[in-house]
């Protein structure tokens, strides 16, 4: 049953992702690559759409992904689990909150859980950036290819960008339009 | 009993707050502090701060850490449940629509050179993130060491993600046990 994998797997995805959206990248890239339902370049896609649209970007990979995979109940389905976790785990901690705050267990687990996030969505940049720049054979060529260099202009533009601090929403629109100029120039230029 | 136009109004309140805000959970904050705690004072600003604090060290998405956290002290487990369902319903319209379209129009070639565009884009989002966490990371041997770790056990081996975190939840615990010892023997 589609729906009740996407339950789960955004379920397990909810429940391990500490410290904002970005960390729920690697967790996705396992989860849904193992299970088939999606290619590596659709999770790019996904990001930048769930970047450059409102709302919590947990929400939107969870209703993207559930709805690509099993259309309207799949989005509910996957939308549903990735929720759960949280609101479970805080109907339980509200009560003594104060408690939990300062309890040396959870800054302990913290602790160990802030640099391993960082590590880990480094790993995901790693793979995301070789799934962009190397197709499925690096020859000397393709790294003077029309494809590649406009790939690592429009990433240095973009990198120029977010430490400008530019919204990324703004990025992604310029980075999208980067794109059809370059597509379009090839095919003119020939 | 709490009034019924209580529930109505945390659903719009956080249906407002997941339609206007770009860029995840902190985005929301400074809305959340103005309407919230500072117009509705549903909570106040200690309270707040607290959520935060405790929304980063539980799991899940910020946001709805924090619209389940009002919502409960609020109107209970009732208004918990209505603000996390109003901070949901945007995106998942929006997404919904976006990707129903994306069906039919990702075959265009104007679409697929934009992805083309928008990938390099990602990546160099994704730098920046990395980035910025880092900064705000604390910089000693452990922190780094545990940093390398999980980016070397991700990147290169099959390990599941779940037994990282895992892995890395204990490693602090056990620091910490360390440090409590190291501490007592001085």
């Amino acid at each position: 049953m589609i729906y009740i994998k996407l339950f789960l797997t955004f379920f397990k995805i909810g429940a391990f992702t500490f410290g904002g959206g970005y960390a729920m990248i690697p967790l996705i890239q396992q989860e849904v690559l193992a299970h088939g339902w999606l290619t590596a370049g659709d999770i790019v896609n996904f990001i930048a759409i769930s970047e450059s649209t409102p709302g919590p970007f947990a929400i939107n990979m969870a209703t993207f992904v559930g709805s690509q995979t099993g259309g309207f109940f799949g989005a509910v389905c996957s939308t549903i689990g990735v929720v759960m976790p949280s609101f479970i785990i805080i109907l339980l901690v509200a009560k003594f909150y104060l408690k939990f705050k300062s309890s040396k267990t959870v800054s302990a687990c913290m602790s160990g859980l802030r640099p391993a996030v960082i590590g880990m969505i480094g790993a995901a940049a790693l793979s995301i950036a070789a799934e962009v720049f190397i197709p499925t054979k690096i020859t000397l060529e393709y790294f003077t290819s029309y494809s590649f260099i406009t790939t690592l202009i429009i990433f240095i533009i973009c990198l120029v960008m977010v430490f400008k601090k530019l919204s990324p929403i703004i990025v992604v629109f310029t980075a999208a339009a980067l794109g059809i100029a370059a597509g379009y120039l090839k095919e003119i230029v020939g | 009993m709490k009034n019924k136009k209580i529930y109505l109004e945390l659903f719009s309140t956080f249906f407002k707050i997941g339609a206007f805000t770009f860029g995840g959970g902190y985005a929301m904050i400074p809305i959340i502090q103005r309407d919230i705690a500072q117009k509705k004072k549903w909570i106040t600003e200690e309270e707040l701060l607290d959520i935060i604090a405790v929304g980063e060290s539980t799991p899940g998405p910020i946001s709805v850490n924090a619209a389940t956290f009002v919502g409960y002290q609020t109107a209970g487990v009732m208004g918990a449940f209505c603000a996390t369902l109003g901070l949901v319903m945007p995106s998942f319209i929006i997404i919904l629509l976006i990707s129903m379209l994306l069906s039919e129009f990702s075959e265009l070639k104007a679409v697929q050179y934009a992805y083309a565009g928008i990938r390099a884009g990602v990546v160099a989002l994704l730098v920046k993130a990395v980035i910025s966490m880092g900064k705000k990371c604390p910089k000693n041997a452990f922190s780094v060491g545990i940093a390398l770790g999980a980016f070397l056990f991700c990147a290169f081996t099959d390990i599941s993600a779940i037994i990282i975190i895992i892995g890395c939840a204990l490693c602090g615990i056990l620091m910490s046990v360390i440090n409590a010892k190291r501490g007592k023997t001085k």
